[in-house]
């Protein structure tokens, strides 16, 4: 069997046990890169060197016996993260000249943990989006095709680089970060399972900020466990931020083998909306219907405020990213444009700098929170946005988790659904509530569409209770024997 | 509510974005496309509700307000895009 074919925990025993080295099993990720990312363009910045440099030392520790369970794992580092010494994208021309003189703290963390990072991966810019077309580095491709046919599609967003990374085999495991839904919903187009931890579980510090309220990294893999053993090392408290939670973390693999019997499982019967795919329906009734049979009580919930979410993220995420992206200006770092004087400079540099989605959202974002209107938006949707909230805390009184469908479809074509804006924002649909409450959710490869294309069912938590998460896609991801594999992919 | 060319205007300057003539069409059908769809949030009675600010369920934490790095000028100046001396250098302010 190919070394590409080994999950994380696969790998790491394999290490461990010595029957593979850390250097080896990185070079087989290189060439994969090598083969593959010039047509998939899932990395902006591959880092080869340092990546065979760092494999080298996981190859010390192993023998040494100081080696962690992540010791010698190629990763993909969404390029968002800031690296120190290494360039630092968030897929914008803006930062396009910037190399960080320091590391974030989820970076710092898993390199402490010897992972080996093979590179920065692509990206919606500054992670607007839901299918990586923003990126100023190119867009990437979905290593998936419908059967029979040849289109591009996209990989979802806006952690379309590091969803593609591991489903083609270019990356055994990825960083992403989810806003209002950047991790959950490329992993559902792209066959692989991914958690947006609970706000406040893993550190901002480092991370190219979009939405500060909003913003939680978090891992991408190809089973539930690779996800546990990454969230192990990139969570805790940090004093770098803020907004860090100072809960202790527990060892989230334990949780995987807790099944599901007697749990309380939500279904919400505001998701069940009009028009939806009916194979995405039917699909989300296989889900119900396998934790039934784990032994799981089922329940029907209703989450009243759902179909005010996508609206109250339209306004709060755009507010935030206009307050945090007033850094860019051409004076301390990125990319300047000259001007006549200090305003036409920081006009021209913006106007330069940016792709058109992010300036769309700036606008609106400084729009919402301008004088006469900051009360009509962004306060009446920071006051819905605590009714969302509301009906999360009370659905969790009478369940444990809530199963719900990721996303309203499979990956779409590159091209498609370019009407307008809020067409593409309809993607996040299912996504966006639990962010906007902060709670835990993973989506988890469940099926196949009819043509061909992987789809996910997202498990939502009480806030810090991941490990229920955990435990229910597990019981999913079994039940499903999910073991499909894209047309594109590293052999 | 629907903006106006002179209001998309006004907005990218206070964003501090240049647009020429011919974006101001595209960004105020896009806006408003985005205004209107956001204009549902009308319907909701949020009479009594204390806005929600962010996602934490925690009070802010308090820290001594004390130096806990610096001496790194030379890290920081090492991405300006101009700079004299140890200072970043922008265009003529004043004249």
């Amino acid at each position: 069997m190919s070394l590409l074919n080994l999950t994380l925990a696969q790998a790491s025993k394999a290490l461990h046990a010595g029957e593979v080295s850390a250097t080896e099993l990185t070079t087989a990720y290189i060439k994969a890169v090598e083969e593959l990312n010039p047509r998939l363009n899932a990395f902006i910045t591959p880092t080869p060197e340092l990546a065979l440099a760092q494999a080298r030392d996981a190859d010390a520790r192993l023998k040494s016996g100081t080696a962690t369970p992540l010791t010698g794992i190629p990763i993909a580092m969404k390029d968002l993260f800031c690296t120190a010494g290494v360039r630092t994208t968030a897929a914008s021309k803006i930062l396009s000249p910037f190399v960080p003189p320091y590391e974030s703290t989820v970076s710092a963390k898993l390199k402490a943990a010897g992972a080996v990072t093979l590179g920065k991966a692509n990206l919606d810019e500054f992670a607007m989006g839901s299918s990586n077309i923003t990126s100023a580095y190119g867009p990437v491709e979905n290593p998936w095709k419908r059967t029979g046919s040849d289109a591009k599609l996209v990989p979802g967003g806006s952690s379309g680089g590091s969803a593609a990374a591991v489903a083609a085999r270019l990356a055994l495991a990825a960083t992403g970060t989810d806003t209002g839904g950047s991790i959950r919903q490329p992993a559902a187009f792209t066959g692989i399972a991914g958690i947006k931890p609970t706000y406040g579980r893993c550190s901002r510090y480092g991370i190219v900020a979009f939405a500060s309220s909003l913003d939680q990294a978090g891992p991408m893999a190809r089973t539930v466990e690779d996800n546990a053993m990454l969230l192990n090392v990139m969570a805790g408290f940090d004093e770098k931020d803020s907004t860090s939670a100072n809960v202790a973390v527990p060892d989230f693999t334990q949780a995987l083998t807790r099944g599901v019997a007697g749990k309380r499982i939500g279904i919400p019967r505001e998701y069940r909306l009009d028009g939806t795919n009916p194979e995405i329906l039917a699909l989300w009734d296989q889900g119900i219907a396998w934790l039934r049979e784990a032994g799981a009580e089922v329940i029907d919930i209703s989450l009243p405020h759902t179909k005010y979410g996508l609206a109250v993220y339209y306004i709060v995420a755009p507010a935030e990213a206009s307050s945090n992206l007033a850094r860019y200006d051409g004076v301390r770092f990125g990319a300047r444009e000259d001007g006549h004087d200090l305003i036409d400079m920081y006009e021209r540099t913006r106007a330069a700098g940016f792709g058109p989605e992010v300036k769309r959202r700036i606008m609106i974002g400084t729009y919402v929170l301008s004088h006469g209107y900051y009360d009509a938006y962004y306060l009446k949707a920071q006051k819905v946005r605590a009714l969302i909230l509301r009906d999360f805390q009370q659905a969790f009184t009478q369940v444990d988790a809530i199963l719900t469908p990721t996303a309203p479809s499979a990956a779409f074509g590159l091209g498609e659904k370019m009407d307008d804006p809020v067409t593409m924002y309809l993607n996040d649909v299912f996504t966006v509530p639990a962010s906007l409450a902060g709670v835990p959710a993973m989506s988890v490869p469940a099926g196949l569409s009819s043509e061909g294309l992987p789809l996910g069912l997202q498990i939502i938590g009480r806030h810090f209770d991941e490990e229920t998460v955990f435990a229910v896609s597990a019981a999913i991801e079994k039940a499903a024997g999910f073991n499909a594999l894209p047309e594109l992919r590293a052999k | 509510m629907s903006l106006d060319a002179a209001t998309v205007r006004r907005i990218a300057r206070l964003a501090r974005i240049r647009v020429d003539d011919a974006e101001v069409e595209t960004l105020q059908s896009e806006l408003n496309a985005i205004l209107g769809y956001v204009e549902q949030l009308a319907e909701v009675n949020v009479e009594g509700i204390t806005p929600l600010s962010g996602g934490a369920q925690m009070a802010l934490r308090h820290r001594p307000d004390q130096l806990s790095d610096g001496g790194i000028a030379e890290q920081i100046l090492a991405n300006a895009p101009d700079r004299v001396g140890n200072f970043f250098a922008v265009p003529k302010v004043v004249e």
